[in-house]
């Protein structure tokens, strides 16, 4: 038998009756657990718009001192994360371990930069007293009360750290995909963990599609008296 | 059939197919992990029944002369928090639903085996940190963590309390995941969703809930925690916050989590229905139905428990109409359940006992949430012991009453064994009389104006509150007996042939108890779901060989 | 495996679902610049849809997934859109027509 295929058979697990109905079983599984991440993540969406409709001109405020530069080049980063983890699986599924490596490598390279991004936007913030807490001071005044301006800080960071957070943990789960693929643990046959992790890569993607313009392209009118 | 006895031990079953301490706590038979969960929530459930001892002994007398008001708020918040997270979700789900789910469709073990034993390992630490939180100092939020008490006020262990529940909700989540993809991959050839037994369709049905619901209440909670630490204000009015979004984050899911609790045990009711009258199920498809239609319109009711709260009384109208929309499928199943009885050929041992109290009393918890569904009513009976009746009825008259009944009806399939009928009998009657006496007098003394969660009262509801707690000592006794008796007959009990019930499913015909892998080889099955026609032609098997 | 490569994604449809995305969000950054009014935040979010749905539909790729998967995914967009609608329901007719108006 094939070293490959060897692999393949190596890997199905006893309760299934033959690799695609694994395929098929863990796939689904991917799925039902993103729909628990859209539903957490849900609940904060839910905070943010019962108060970007009670305090628009807060949310406004708040949303203006952000660095749309570094959220837009983060934006593109994380797309472009998103085509290296496609390619990633698109090789492992043709058996090619070299470039399955270097696609995985390139996508952990573009989330660490992504992390970079933030810790410097998240500086910033923290630097501007924009940051929840006895720290808080906010500087710009106009026809807003500044006390919502904490709480659209608030769920800025929650938000977007619960995000980098996931980041974070699919860093982490690629860093161990590569390990394995060093180890020539995925073939043609046998590559699930790696479009699995490719469906949970996306996922993290879709959600900062939707925090980007929600938190940074608010309004750039200016909310004066 | 005279065959020589030969003992459960004697024979290679899931049970000695491998020993060792080892070999459960690394584990990934599905049924081996649901005796993991048997026990350990077997244990929260006597601590909780623990903190509810005290609390009924506090309510002996009108003073609160037994503990101090902080200490009762804090007995009362560790009842309800052990008793919703760490017994009611789990129990049918993760005991029996983890058992019978692979076996009841015909396949060798649940989708994600180790994320089934993850689930349970998850469940513990939550478990663990949760009751650190209670001896270092407790928890007096109430199980419902309101705000701003819980972000601002309290001055418990309520980050701790909080990271226990949040953990604890992720084991929910993945036997819910579990559960579904099980359902949807695993059948076994010929095993339609039409042939499926009901109990499968009640904990798909509550699976779906554990997915979508859990992580709202996960993502509240550490909203909740980061408030409580950084001060932030999302739900604190001070700081332009709202208390009532923490309500309807929480209820979003603490409303399904109730169907996420008698889901499954009604799946129960209705395996138990069908055998013990020897019928099909009346309106299978219906009964089907009803469980999706609970699961989906449980969604769209949660803010009934917010109606004094101050929301939109235009909203609060739209949730009442829909809260009793929500009735009916339940309704729906209560009828079918009866319908299967008429011109049955009705059994009265244990499990029949268990689920003929169920319908009694569902149907009574069901028929008072009707009453806290209407505006008028509720105004006047909320936070009253007429709500703390009311879902001690469905909770304990109904999810209690449907697990005990369901653990009776497989423990032979479980364990090998025969409980010893007489006892779990009397045990039943104990707790039907016991839970009657204990909560439908709450009804009254609710009604007439007594309210919840406080620890003195009125003189005048003093005979109402006495009866209730020497009904909760009667109710105890009920539950203690079974303990005693199952571990008895673990030993004692009588020697279980593979289907001593004579009942329909793909589980009785497996060994009793099963080998590790459940079948020799995969079934294909050809019959319809309860066919009893078939079932009752054969020769009457005795219970025991 | 094989069968999945026949009819799914290649090459070509992830450099084009790429631009799409790239294209997609410098349009949103500049129309956030465009005074649309009531307008700016529903094609804020036409857009970010459009952007979510070429990475689920091609990257994801649900429109070679078992129908199963729509229907999940499907059913999960419902439900947060009931948690975030009748949540707001409370809130926009608690005294109807005053929600945020300062």
């Amino acid at each position: 038998m094939h070293s490959s295929q060897q692999t393949a058979v190596h890997a199905l697990r006893h309760h299934f009756a033959d690799m695609e109905q694994q395929h098929e079983t863990v796939s689904m599984g991917m799925w039902l657990f993103l729909v628990t991440e859209i539903m957490f993540f849900g609940g904060m969406f839910c905070a943010y718009l019962v108060y970007r409709v009670a305090y628009y001109n807060a949310w406004v405020a708040g949303s203006q001192q952000m660095n749309i530069l570094l959220g837009a080049v983060n934006t593109a980063v994380l797309i472009c994360s998103s085509v290296t983890m496609v390619l990633a699986v698109h090789f492992a599924k043709l058996g090619n371990r070299r470039l399955l490596i270097i696609f995985l490598v390139a996508t952990m390279a573009l989330g660490v930069v992504f992390l970079g991004v933030k810790a410097v936007e998240y500086h910033e913030h923290w630097a501007a007293h924009e940051v929840p807490g006895p720290n808080f001071n906010f500087h710009e005044t106009g026809n807003f009360d500044p006390r919502h301006v904490q709480i659209f800080f608030s769920l800025y960071f929650a938000m977007t750290g619960m995000h980098a957070l996931h980041m974070i943990i699919g860093i982490g789960v690629l860093a161990w995909l590569t390990l394995r693929a060093v180890r020539g643990q995925f073939t043609e046959h046998y590559n699930s963990p790696v479009e699995m992790t490719g469906l949970y890569w996306h996922f993290v993607d879709v959600v900062w599609i939707y925090l980007f313009p929600l938190l940074y392209l608010i309004s750039h009118k200016h909310m004066l008296t | 059939m005279a065959t020589a006895v030969t003992l459960p031990e004697e024979r290679t079953n899931y049970l000695n197919a491998d020993y060792g301490i080892k070999s459960w706590l690394l584990t990934t038979d599905h049924k081996r992990i649901a005796i993991l969960y048997l026990i350990t929530i077997t244990a929260f459930f006597f601590l909780g029944g623990f903190f509810a001892m005290l609390i009924r002994l506090e309510l002996l007398t009108p003073a609160g002369d037994m503990v101090q008001a902080d200490t009762y708020n804090k007995l009362f918040t560790m009842h309800g928090v052990i008793m919703v997270f760490f017994f009611l979700i789990p129990s049918v789900p993760a005991v029996l639903g983890n058992f019978l789910v692979p076996i009841m469709i015909g396949a060798k073990d649940l989708a994600f085996p180790k994320i089934n034993l993850a689930s349970w390992y998850i469940f513990m630490i939550g478990g663990v940190i949760t009751l650190y939180a209670m001896l270092t100092g407790g928890l007096d939020t109430g199980w419902t963590f309101y705000t701003p008490f819980s972000t601002t006020f309290s001055n418990t262990n309520v980050v701790t309390g909080a990271i226990g529940v949040f953990i604890n909700g992720f084991s929910s989540i993945f036997t819910g995941l579990n559960f579904i993809v099980t359902v949807h991959r695993m059948r076994a050839p010929g095993m339609t969703w039409r042939r499926l037994p009901l109990f499968i369709w009640s904990n798909y049905a509550a699976a779906v809930i554990m997915v979508l619901g859990t992580p709202v209440v996960a993502i509240t909670i550490v909203l909740v925690a980061l408030e409580r630490v950084f001060h932030l204000g999302i739900f604190n009015a001070q700081l332009g916050g709202d208390p009532l979004l923490f309500q309807h984050l929480f209820w979003f899911y603490s409303h399904p989590a109730v169907y996420i609790m008698i889901l499954p045990s009604m799946g129960v009711i209705s395996e138990l229905m069908a055998c013990f009258s020897r019928k099909r199920i009346f309106g299978y498809d219906f009964v089907a139905l009803a469980s999706i239609a609970i699961a989906v319109l449980g969604f769209l009711v949660w803010a009934h428990h917010m109606f004094v709260s101050g929301i939109s009384v235009y909203a609060a109208m739209v949730f009442s109409l829909i809260t009793f929309f929500v009735a009916i499928p339940s309704a729906i199943k209560v009828f079918n359940w009866t319908a299967t009885m008429y011109k049955g050929s009705i059994r009265l041992q244990t499990p029949m006992l268990y689920a003929i109290g169920f319908i009694g009393l569902f149907v009574i918890g069901g028929m008072t949430g009707l009453f806290l569904g209407a505006l008028g009513v509720d105004v006047h009976v909320h936070d009253t012991y007429f709500v703390v009746a009311h879902f001690h009825y469905v909770m304990v008259g109904g999810v209690v009453m449907g697990y005990l009944g369901g653990l009776h009806f497989w423990w032979p399939k479980m364990t090998g064994r025969m409980y010893p009928e007489f006892w779990a009998k009397l045990s039943a009657l104990l707790v039907f009389v016991g839970f009657n006496l204990t909560f439908f007098p709450q009804f009254v003394v609710g009604y007439v104006g007594m309210p919840r969660r406080y620890h003195a009262y009125p003189p005048e509801y003093q005979v109402l509150n006495v009866l209730s707690t020497a009904g909760a000592s009667v109710l105890a006794v009920g539950y203690l007996l079974p303990m005693i008796y199952f571990v008895w007959s673990l030993r004692y009990g009588k020697v279980a042939s593979e289907n001593p019930w004579n009942a329909s499913g793909l589980e009785w015909m497996t060994q009793s108890p099963p080998t590790t892998f459940n079948f020799d080889q995969t079934p294909v099955v050809t019959w319809e779901a309860y066919n009893y026609d078939d079932l009752n032609k054969r020769e009457e098997v005795p219970v025991a060989q | 495996m094989s069968a999945h490569a026949q009819h799914g994604p290649t090459l070509k449809t992830f450099f084009g679902v790429f631009a799409g995305l790239i294209i997609l969000t410098a349009i949103t950054v500049f129309i956030s610049y465009v005074e649309l009014g009531p307008l700016n935040p529903i094609v804020a979010l036409v857009i970010a849809t459009c952007k979510a749905l070429l990475v689920v539909l091609f990257f994801m790729e649900l429109r070679w997934s078992p129908h199963i998967t729509m229907i999940v995914v499907f059913s999960a967009i419902c439900f947060l859109l009931i948690l975030l609608g009748l949540t707001m329901s409370d809130y926009l007719t608690r005294i109807w027509g005053t929600y945020g108006i300062k």
